[in-house]
């Protein structure tokens, strides 16, 4: 069954660059794929679509039924609860503990405090991060905080998960484990599982669906996919 | 049910973040109390000033004297006229006899005097207290025109210049207080929006996991109104003790019982009133305007 479709999707920013041409892509709910390619290939333009961080210039982005480049401002929150969102730089509340920040996303779309506080204690565990509840993040190591931040992405069940290049800022042995913790993810729940990355090693070993866009174009769209780089690029 | 949640979780959000981050709460704090305390005194000020000019202005009165001449009847005609015209607060007539026993009271050398003369020399009066002193000029003159009035005083020359220059002092003290309002309003309203500034990424998470527009908004609207509020409990405190106890310290008059203070209560209260709703209201505002320049994404 269809997650997500983009068709004849464009994105040109203000100052004339082409960030995305002419792409097409669908992606089926509980699929894995890697989004690759090089610094400024436009991936994370694409992802920003898909979370509607940024609306396509021209073409269609529909994500789960709704399609962003129709989305008004005040009704993103719509979009954004259907999804979590995994990033590089975690992007937790400082002034918030790890069950506050994770508890934030469900009392945002209000639900009752029991429902809360079951949720979030799942979620911290299935990350395995229970006994950390009462930390604030900058009392965490990088790998806790983006366990945090999983365990907030996917308190409130979603079928997809956007990760942003989420081993970026982690050392070899902590990205393994969140991958591992990304891949448990998708197949236990069947979320489905987006993650643009630069980590050659993690893409090759999971063996996953990989897209590869290189200055804004799909150049590789290949199922059990490994972290080849194309011909016209430079080695990344 | 939702709404009431969101609102309690809103305003237990604002309460935290005003805690946790407190170096920031302290920094609006002190700028609206600062502020606010100024803005106290010069309503303070402005309001005194404002009652002195009017207790000054009650104390200009008409004096009308009426001829010798002039006879009982003529007399209730000019109190009838007095009755009907729009400008008049009140009238007091004075009999000639009721002025000689006043002056004689007054001194024993007029006492003397007044008794060596044969007839009464004084004359008859009404003293009018009029509504407007501008038109004291004009309500004079209407008197006036009755044939058996002797003369019409009104302290004319000092009493228009008395009049201007009182309404030039509550035009200025206007202005300033105005003014200060407007510079209260932006200290503030700029501090918070700076607070709120500083915390763009938090706004930009709570998007991202899915929070209403609303439900971003509404805890740092709390925020501002906390903080406003806490901010004006300093010039409150300030106001009310301080004015409490320069009244006492003056009893309750400067130099001469025409310039009196305002008595205290329950003046003052509507003082801290004034300051605790503008600085909730400057706060909400502030904070609301900062946030939804975030919410334009």
């Amino acid at each position: 069954m269809r997650l997500i479709e983009v068709k004849n999707c464009y994105k040109v920013y203000q100052n004339g660059v082409t960030a995305i041409a002419d792409l097409n892509v669908t992606i089926d709910k509980g699929e894995f794929v890697f989004i690759i390619g090089a610094s400024g290939s436009g991936k994370s333009t694409l992802i920003k679509m898909l979370y509607r961080e940024e609306k396509p210039t021209n073409g269609s982005v529909i994500v789960g039924g709704i399609n962003v480049a129709k989305l008004r401002n005040s009704k993103v929150y719509k979009l954004r609860r259907k999804l979590g969102i995994v990033f590089q730089d975690f992007k937790l509340l400082p002034k918030l503990t790890v069950y506050e920040n994770v508890a934030f996303a469900l009392e945002s779309i209000g639900l009752n405090g029991r429902e809360i506080r079951n949720k979030v204690l799942k979620a911290l565990e299935s990350v395995g991060l229970k006994e950390k509840i009462r930390s604030f993040p900058n009392q965490l190591s990088g790998g806790e905080q983006q366990r945090a931040c999983i365990a907030r992405a996917i308190v409130n069940d979603p079928k997809l998960l956007i990760c942003d290049e989420p081993t970026g800022n982690l050392d070899p042995d902590i990205s393994k484990e969140i991958v591992n913790i990304l891949k448990k993810i998708n197949e236990e729940a069947g979320t489905t599982i987006i993650m643009a990355t630069h980590d050659r090693e993690i893409v090759n070993e999971m063996q996953k669906r990989v897209l590869q866009i290189e200055n804004g174009v799909l150049v590789r769209d290949e199922q059990k996919g490994s972290y080849k780089v194309h011909e016209s690029t430079p080695n990344v | 049910m939702k709404a009431l949640r969101m609102f309690n979780r809103s305003l237990r959000d604002s309460i935290k973040s005003v805690v946790r981050n407190l170096s920031l709460s302290t920094a609006a704090i002190t700028c609206s109390s600062i502020t606010l305390i100024i803005l106290a005194v010069a309503m303070i000020l402005s309001y005194n000033v404002k009652n002195i000019t009017s207790n000054l202005e009650k104390e200009l009165t008409i004096v009308t004297y009426i001829k010798e001449s002039g006879t009982e009847e003529q007399i209730t005609q000019l109190k009838e006229k007095l009755n009907e015209m729009p400008n008049i607060e009140k009238y007091e007539y004075k009999s000639k006899e009721e002025w000689k026993l006043e002056i004689k009271n007054f001194s024993d050398t007029y006492s003397s005097a007044l008794d060596y003369l044969e007839n009464n020399p004084l004359l008859n009066s009404i003293t009018v207290t009029v509504k407007d002193v501008k038109d004291l000029k004009i309500t004079s003159e209407e008197i006036k025109k009755f044939d058996f009035i002797e003369s019409v005083d009104y302290g004319e020359g000092m009493a228009e210049k008395l009049i201007s220059a009182f309404d030039i002092i509550e035009k200025i003290t206007i202005v300033i207080v105005g003014a200060l309002v407007v510079v209260t309003a932006f200290l503030i309203g700029n501090t918070i929006k700076l607070t709120i500034f500083s915390r763009k990424n938090e706004i930009e998470i709570m998007r991202l996991v899915g929070a209403t527009n609303i439900r971003v908004r509404l805890p740092f609207i709390f925020e501002g109104i906390i903080l406003g509020i806490i901010g004006s409990i300093i010039p409150m405190i300030v106001s009310i003790y301080g004015y409490v106890m320069i009244y006492d310290h003056f009893h309750g008059y400067i130099f001469s019982q025409i310039i009196t203070l305002v008595k205290p209560f329950n003046f003052i209260l509507y003082i801290a009133g004034i300051l605790v709703v503008l600085g909730a209201v400057i706060g909400m505002i502030g904070s609301s305007r900062a946030v939804r320049k975030y919410l334009k994404i």
